[in-house]
């Protein structure tokens, strides 16, 4: 356990170790839920933590993560039935994202899988997940356990993250590969490096054993002070993310294990992930229905959307005319780039107009001061990511 | 190592492995049967359990199997012979009295009030006539919901019309008892608790159930249906159900199906995309277009194919099948004929000790907790008594089967064993005084025997228990009810599969139609 605990109807959400922290910088309490703990929407203007991801380096409480190791004699073989990428190819010390279906082929969820040892993994998604992974562990030999407190973590992303690491006296960091992760010694503590990161920056996430949060988090903001370095909330977070084209669970699609309705499931093919998905290195959960999928015309697809105008069209239903006369999809993620200095989405299409350069409509209802405003905004497919840095994948990473 | 190629192997030659090949062979398939133990037949062989006694391991009597599927094989020319058919049950209660049941001639009962015996004739009258209808149910291959075949339209349309055919009086009365329990349909109908005893014996016989839980006049349905398909009431092929097995074998043969016993599969092979043979235990391959397991889904799905091929909801739904079985046999070597107490004479018929509903409950009871039951009930028969080539001359067989004998007996077989074979023959001994000093040899095989010896995971009668959730379209589990297993090649074709067990073999014929449509 990570902190005292009151009893659960005082305290229904757990605290991170970096929460002391954390409220100190808070200037606005705006504090949500994410799987069971308690983290940070807002510190101070989101706009103000959105630039410290794009401009400068910013520090995310990623300890909410869930993690899980994944250990034993057919842990390779288990990431491969679960898992739609190739898991026995990736090499130790290297990181993947990748995603999980059910039988249908409808996506669960995506997580990014760190290769430690030859059958040592371990698994960090965004939700819980141990139900569906103790019930493909059936005929496996190996261990599943959730590590999610045993492992404090922080996002450091942006330009500067590689100059703070070094001033920090990681030595060599900036040799450390996208998608490569590697263990660091900083003082007492033994500091997990990798370089992935939910923003499409230059940028790291560092994994440390929980009494040593508070140090790593007081290092960090020691070294990066010339570089003002600021730590930044979720709603920053997915600003970055959507320029970076990544989808959000819950948000651009629900994971197959929580949808109700008939249809409402999305399979990787349609969320545009179908690179994920590996037909040829044996079977997999959910490969039989995706076989087939993948075989037959899509019905619809992800697809990111340049909008005309610079009002975000959340939540927008699109249609092929400007009158609207004909639905092709919503909006499920939109937001103004200040980057891109575009209004871009992302939005579930119906076939063909998924395709790159296709026009469509958005409807996009306006707020007046409570005058209510509807707008038919011209939008067209664009290709993801929206906003893609050379630094984000330079080796060696850059000084800013 | 030796590579041949065959259009199908069989995995399993119990009897439905046995129908599947013999239809697909008739069909000018070429048919490989791989049988691990010694001799074919699965459960449904005749074993000597004693030096000279001979007796049929499993099921004691054939009354489920239909008369067309004998006849489509013709099994009387490949040596299948009855000694008894349209067998009487004698239900005998210590101390009570006796009731004979003609279920045959559904009439002539005697030791019955006046009342009861004008209410019996109806009332088997009343569930033939709906088990009749649902026979179409029991005997085609359920269709897949949703998937919009004309074929599956067709099996829907089939039976709604037997349904309606039923008329609205019988049809609401369907509807209103599919899913009771039988002890409050019987309360409806009987005052005699023995007449009681002995029907609601017949809708738990083999499941997990006492007569008062739910969905126990939908298995004496079952149970009707299948006998009347069957259409010679209770009956005993002449040298025990493995003469079945014997006949079937013979007939697959002479169809040209090669048949290899003592030859057990260690794996079904996958090639990519499709089930492409198997690999033995001797390490030798076995190429084929498709595979068909005669085994139970359990040990077909998880052992032998491998969790690795299939999809995790799937292998999740497979473990979660109930599978535990609940039933024992029992065999005694006889020194001389027993004398039951209220039958005149040799009894040529099947005797049931299960003196009232509450008598089975209560042990059925004892069950649900890990224990087996402390007054078991018993469905008795005596097989020397119709084929006395069973037996040394003179001597006798018993053969008896008896619930409730939990898979997972909380105290373990190995000392539950001596307790519970002391406990049969007590109540043997009761109704039957001087039997106990005959006995020259016993055998008892618990649930967990039945697993060992005929490669049942969880050495259920029935593969998986049959109930409304485990049949039909969902037998043995949704999306895989047509005989066909998620990985294109491979089949099921045991009594896990639609419609279950009991030696019906429709699992058999139905897995061969489905193989010969799809190859089509």
């Amino acid at each position: 356990m990570l902190t005292e605990r009151e009893p659960y109807y005082r305290q229904p959400l757990l605290r991170t170790p970096f929460h002391a922290r954390m409220r100190e910088f808070s200037q606005v309490d705006c504090f949500i839920p994410w799987s069971g703990y308690s983290t940070v929407d807002v510190f101070t203007t989101m706009e103000q933590e959105y630039f410290a991801i794009r401009n400068a380096a910013s520090l995310y409480d990623l300890t909410p993560m869930v993690k899980y190791r994944i250990a034993g004699p057919d842990a390779t073989r288990y990431l491969d039935r679960l898992m739609t990428r190739h898991i026995a190819k990736l090499p130790v010390g290297r990181v993947a994202y990748g995603i999980w279906c059910d039988d249908s082929g409808k996506l669960i969820d995506d997580g990014t899988v760190f290769r430690f040892g030859e059958s040592e993994y371990r698994l960090c998604t965004a939700e819980h997940q141990l139900d569906w992974l103790l019930d493909s562990r059936i005929g496996f030999d190996v261990r599943i356990e959730e590590v999610t407190a045993e492992v404090a973590a922080l996002a450091l992303q942006g330009p500067c993250s590689c100059w703070v690491l070094r001033t920090l006296g990681l030595n060599g960091i900036e040799t450390l590969a996208p998608f490569e992760s590697r263990a660091f010694t900083l003082g007492a503590m033994t500091l997990l490096v990798s370089r992935t990161g939910f923003t499409g920056d230059l940028g790291y996430e560092l994994w440390v054993e929980p009494q040593h949060a508070e140090s790593l988090w007081d290092r960090l903001m020691e070294a990066g002070r010339t570089r003002t370095i600021r730590p930044i909330g979720s709603r920053a977070l997915n600003i970055a993310r959507l320029e970076a084209g990544f989808l959000q669970p819950n948000v651009d699609f629900v994971s197959s294990g929580r949808t109700l309705r008939n249809g409402t499931a999305r399979s990787p093919l349609e969320l545009a992930l179908g690179w994920l998905v590996d037909f040829r290195k044996g079977h997999f959960t959910g490969r039989r229905a995706l076989l087939q999928e993948s075989q037959a015309q899509p019905l619809r697809r992800l697809a990111g959307l340049d909008v005309a105008g610079n009002k975000p069209a959340q939540n927008a239903l699109l249609y092929a005319d400007r009158h609207g006369r004909r639905e092709i999809g919503s909006v499920t993620s939109a937001a103004w780039s200040p980057t891109c200095k575009r209004n871009i989405a992302l939005a579930m299409l119906a076939a063909p107009y998924f395709e790159t350069g296709r026009e469509v409509w958005a409807e996009i209802y306006l707020n007046r001061e409570l005058v209510w405003e509807r707008r038919m905004v011209r939008a067209r497919v664009v290709e993801r990511p929206f906003f893609a840095p050379q630094r984000r994948r330079r080796t060696p990473a850059a000084d800013f | 190592m030796s590579v041949a190629r065959y259009d199908a192997v069989v995995v399993g030659g119990g009897h439905n492995g046995l129908v599947c090949a013999a239809y697909l062979a008739r069909a000018g398939r070429s048919v490989l049967v791989l049988e691990a133990n010694p001799h074919v037949g699965g459960a449904a062989v005749t074993r000597e359990f004693a030096p000279g006694f001979r007796v049929s391991a499993g099921a004691h009597l054939l009354h489920l199997m239909p008369k067309r599927l004998i006849a489509e094989l013709n099994l009387s020319r490949h040596g299948l012979s009855m000694a008894a058919t349209h067998m009487p049950t004698y239900a005998l209660a210590s101390g009570v009295g006796t009731v004979r049941i003609e279920a045959a001639a559904r009439s002539a009962s005697d030791g019955l009030t006046a009342a009861d015996a004008q209410a019996l004739p109806e009332f088997f009258g009343r569930m033939h006539t709906l088990a009749a209808a649902l026979w179409p149910l029991l005997e085609g291959i359920p269709p897949r919901l949703g998937a919009g075949e004309w074929r599956d339209r067709l099996t829907m349309a089939r039976l709604g019309i037997k349904l309606r055919l039923l008329g609205r009086r019988r049809l609401r009365e369907l509807l209103r008892i599919a899913g009771m329990c039988v002890h409050d349909l019987l309360e409806e109908h009987f005052h005699s608790p023995l007449l009681k005893g002995a029907l609601a014996f017949d809708a738990v016989l083999g499941t997990n159930y006492g007569p008062r839980s739910p969905g126990t006049v939908f298995t004496l349905l079952y149970r009707m249906a299948a006998e009347g398909a069957a259409g010679q009431g209770l009956a005993q092929p002449a040298g025990g159900l493995g003469a079945l097995s014997e006949a079937l074998e013979s007939a697959a043969s002479a169809a040209g199906a090669e048949i290899r016993t003592a030859t057990p599969v260690q794996r079904i092979l996958v090639d990519g995309e499709r089930a492409c043979g198997v690999r033995l235990e001797s390490g030798e391959q076995v190429e084929a277009k498709c595979v068909i397991s005669g085994a139970d889904p359990r040990t077909t799905y998880l052992k032998l194919l491998g969790a690795e091929q299939l999809d995790a909801g799937f292998v999740r739904r497979i473990t979660h099948l109930r599978t535990h079985g609940m039933t024992a046999k029992f065999h005694a070597a006889l020194e001389r004929m027993p004398t039951f107490l209220g039958i005149d004479g040799i009894p040529r018929g099947r005797v049931v000790l299960a003196p009232s509903p509450d008598a089975i409950e209560r042990a059925f009871n004892h069950a649900k907790y890990g224990e087996f039951s402390a007054s078991p009930v018993l469905e008795v028969v005596v097989p020397t008594s119709c084929d006395a080539a069973l037996a040394p001359a003179g001597k006798h067989v018993l053969s008896a089967i008896v619930q409730y004998a939990p898979y997972q007996l909380r105290e373990g077989w190995d000392s539950g064993r001596a307790r519970f074979t002391d406990l049969i023959l007590e109540t043997l001994e009761r109704h039957a005084p001087g039997l106990r000093a005959a006995v020259s040899a016993t055998e008892l095989l618990t649930p967990a025997d039945i697993e060992a010896q005929f490669r049942i995971s969880g050495g259920h009668w029935h593969h998986a228990e049959l109930a409304l959730d485990q049949f039909f379209t969902m037998r043995p589990v949704i999306g895989a009810a047509q005989y066909r297993a998620p990985v294109p090649g491979l089949y099921l074709c045991g009594a896990g599969t639609h419609p279950g067990g009991g030696v019906l073999g429709m699992g058999g014929r139905n897995a061969a139609q489905q193989v010969l449509r799809e190859a089509r």
